[in-house]
């Protein structure tokens, strides 16, 4: 995946180019704003990672101008900035996703993978299919094997996102936001206590794991 | 650059009425003499015009010569009125007037603007020689108005008053201005004097004061009188700022200790894990076991710091635009669906319990994360005391507002600690065995603050309950 890091703080931005290549992807650099602007108007980016403070030009202003000429490479807005009202104003500049400074570099990966796929036929599936498990998002139905596994509709969304990001880590709070539609930082587990229920409700009985846990990032769907 | 005293508001203001007092005066003196001048030309026309009723009736009475007669007594009066006859042609014949205007005599009537004449007796430069008309006549300046009157037998009768000189109404008008303005000028110099040096007085007395805080006394207040004029109403207003910048600073400072002694601990078992994870001959499960752990750690810590950052913004103020509808019914719903699970793994009862709804004005994810802090705590602390450990969120309308409490049976907190407890970093002694920042009440409680509301804590038998209080006009009236 070709990535566009925008970002000032060359420390940062050299340790970000590093970490991302070493989990496979190419990405570019460009330490203040206008630089970043005429990259992603020319090359063909995936995904940009934008520093909302930068050099020359503020990061929002950015995202808005290359929106307003029509790029639409999904854009995931890196603040340092607290969360009270910042991420609102990101989002609606243009920015497809918001993570606040200091983040995970775990939780940077999966949302850049996530933001990659966006749009993708994936998306307008109406039946997920991971390994022998089936989720029909019309009938509102899961089955393992061809045997219906009753879920809360809560689970059922958790299986959807889930499904939806088969093969791709998803963080915790990724699914707070997504399936909850919350966007604060919950203290205890309690996004692990709903995955391991729904991990019972699918696995129990069955040979192969499907939902895996991802140490020190989060969860992922996959076969086998 | 100008002196002290004259740069200050007192002496602009000062100098601003004065222009302006000036103006005034100008006008009701310019004013008054018009009024005067027209006023006085009134009564000379009538005067003139009895004159001439009079002469027009001895003219009547005894034609020509008994008019002639008394014409001739009438001149000869002191400070007499201006009196002429003359032929058809303009000749003067009688009267006290040696020389007039040309064309005063052709028309009837009022003579449309004054006109230059000269009375027998004022020794001019050309005096002896009888009437002629020319430029002369201008010289001695005498300006006069009259009346005209045509006799039946053709000759010319005037009636008229010597304006006096124009030069004394301008005096008049000239002293009394120069009287206004003196005195308005000593009036302002007085005001100046008295109310510019009162300000500089106080002023300096406040900038004296706020040195000294600028110079670190945060202590230090500014001098109010108690005479509640505008500097005292502005000195007072100053320090309830600086009190609550010295509250800000203190609690800054208190902060900083208490980061500094809470992250210590954390990190240095991160260092130690580290140390000892390089220094052991392990295998490569160990060390990814090590690095895991030194993840989890610094997750935590991250976690900290965010709650951290987040409190001083919420501190720093309440902005309305970061704020829409929240349906409270519905936050609690999700949150207590939230942490269902958990408290079910940890054997506590988790319930809710709406009554009505409520709809109010406020930040979604920051009361969400109010309360989930508020729930997490409860059924941490409920966890394994007692028989049915049960935590209760509530709904409710009360006469001030919203309140959603969240009740447990646990261990509570001694009533001495609830202040306490939602300061910073603080974790009573029973809590210090727990994971958790400590953050999490001083999180919610800087939430409700930002919402104008306010955190409750009040003990129960056996049980702690937390109270959100949202104020009433945070309410959004719906119709039921």
């Amino acid at each position: 995946m070709k990535i566009l890091l925008i970002e000032d703080d060359r420390e940062a931005a050299e340790y970000l180019q590093k970490a991302l290549s070493e989990a496979g992807h190419n990405a570019h650099v460009a330490h203040d704003g206008d630089t970043g602007y005429q990259l992603a108007l020319e090359g063909s980016y995936d995904v940009l990672v934008v520093d909302r403070m930068l050099p020359q030009r503020d990061g929002l202003s950015v995202i808005s101008g290359l929106r307003a000429r029509d790029i639409k490479t999904p854009v995931l807005i890196l603040s340092a900035l607290g969360e009270v009202d910042d991420r609102v104003t990101g989002l609606r500049a243009g920015g497809d996703d918001y993570l606040t400074k200091p983040y995970a570099f775990t939780e940077l990966l999966a949302r850049v993978e996530v933001l990659e796929r966006r749009g993708s036929p994936r998306e307008v599936e109406t039946v997920y299919r991971v390994g022998d498990l089936e989720l029909d998002r019309l009938s509102h139905t899961v089955k393992r094997a061809g045997n219906e596994i009753p879920l809360q509709p809560r689970e059922f969304r958790l299986l959807e996102y889930l499904m939806r990001h088969a093969g791709q880590v998803v963080t915790r709070t990724m699914l707070l936001e997504n399936v909850w539609d919350y966007h604060f930082d919950p203290q205890t587990n309690v996004i692990d206590v709903h995955v391991s229920r729904l991990r019972s409700k699918i696995e129990k009985g069955y040979e192969t794991p499907v939902l895996h846990t991802v140490r020190g990032a989060g969860y992922m769907l996959k076969a086998g | 650059m100008l002196p002290a005293v004259l740069r200050t508001t007192a002496a602009r203001l000062t100098a601003m009425f004065m222009v302006l007092f000036a103006l005034c005066a100008g006008v009701l003196v310019f004013y008054m003499s018009t009024l005067s001048v027209s006023m006085l030309t009134a009564q000379t026309q009538e005067t003139i015009a009895e004159e001439m009723q009079s002469l027009a009736r001895a003219y009547q009475r005894g034609s020509l010569p008994a008019l002639v007669r008394f014409v001739e007594t009438r001149s000869r009066q002191p400070g007499a009125n201006l009196y002429l006859l003359a032929d058809v042609n303009g000749r003067i014949l009688s009267g006290n007037v040696d020389s007039i205007e040309p064309g005063v005599l052709e028309a009837d009537g009022w003579t449309p603007r004054p006109f230059a004449y000269r009375r027998y007796g004022d020794r001019g430069s050309a005096v002896s020689p009888p009437p002629v008309e020319g430029a002369e006549i201008q010289a001695t300046g005498h300006q006069a108005v009259a009346l005209v009157l045509r006799l039946p037998n053709q000759m010319i009768l005037l009636v008229g008053r010597d304006l006096g000189e124009p030069q004394i109404v301008r005096d008049i008008v000239n002293r009394s201005l120069i009287l206004a303005f003196g005195m308005m000028g000593i009036g302002a110099a007085v005001i100046w004097f008295f109310v510019g040096r009162r300000a500089l007085r106080r002023i300096d007395t406040v900038s004296e004061a706020s040195r000294r805080i600028m110079g670190g006394d945060l202590t230090g207040r500014l001098p109010v009188n108690g005479s509640g004029d505008e500097f005292d109403r502005l000195s007072e207003n100053l320090n309830v700022m600086l009190a609550r910048i010295a509250r800000l600073n203190d609690g800054l400072k208190q902060v900083s200790d208490n980061i500094a002694h809470d992250l210590k601990t954390p990190l240095t078992r991160l260092r130690n894990r580290a140390e000892v994870a390089l220094a052991g001959d392990l295998e490569e499960k160990d060390y990814r076991e090590a690095l895991e752990a030194t993840i989890s750690e610094s997750d935590q810590l991250i976690r900290t710091f965010n709650a951290i950052l987040m409190i001083s913004r919420l501190e720093a103020g309440y902005s309305s635009e970061q704020t829409v509808p929240v349906d409270l019914a519905r936050t609690v719903a999700d949150v207590v669906e939230l942490y269902e699970p958990v408290a079910e793994e940890l054997g506590v009862l988790i319930e809710a319990s709406v009554q009505g709804d409520a709809t109010i004005t406020a930040n979604r994810e920051l009361v969400a994360q109010a309360l989930s802090n508020i729930v997490d705590n409860a059924i941490k602390y409920s966890a394994g005391s007692g028989e049915a450990p049960r935590v209760l969120v509530s709904l409710r309308r009360s006469d001030d507002g919203v309140a959603v409490e969240v009740a447990d049976n646990g261990p509570g907190i001694p009533e001495d600690d609830h202040d306490r407890a939602t300061e910073r970093f603080v974790r009573l002694e029973r809590s210090r065995s727990q994971p958790g920042s400590g953050l999490g009440l001083s999180l919610a409680k800087a939430v409700m603050e930002f919402h104008r509301g306010r955190l409750e804590l009040s003990g129960r038998n056996p049980g702690l309950s937390v109270k959100m209080i949202f104020r009433e006009d945070s309410r959004i009236n719906e119709q039921r």
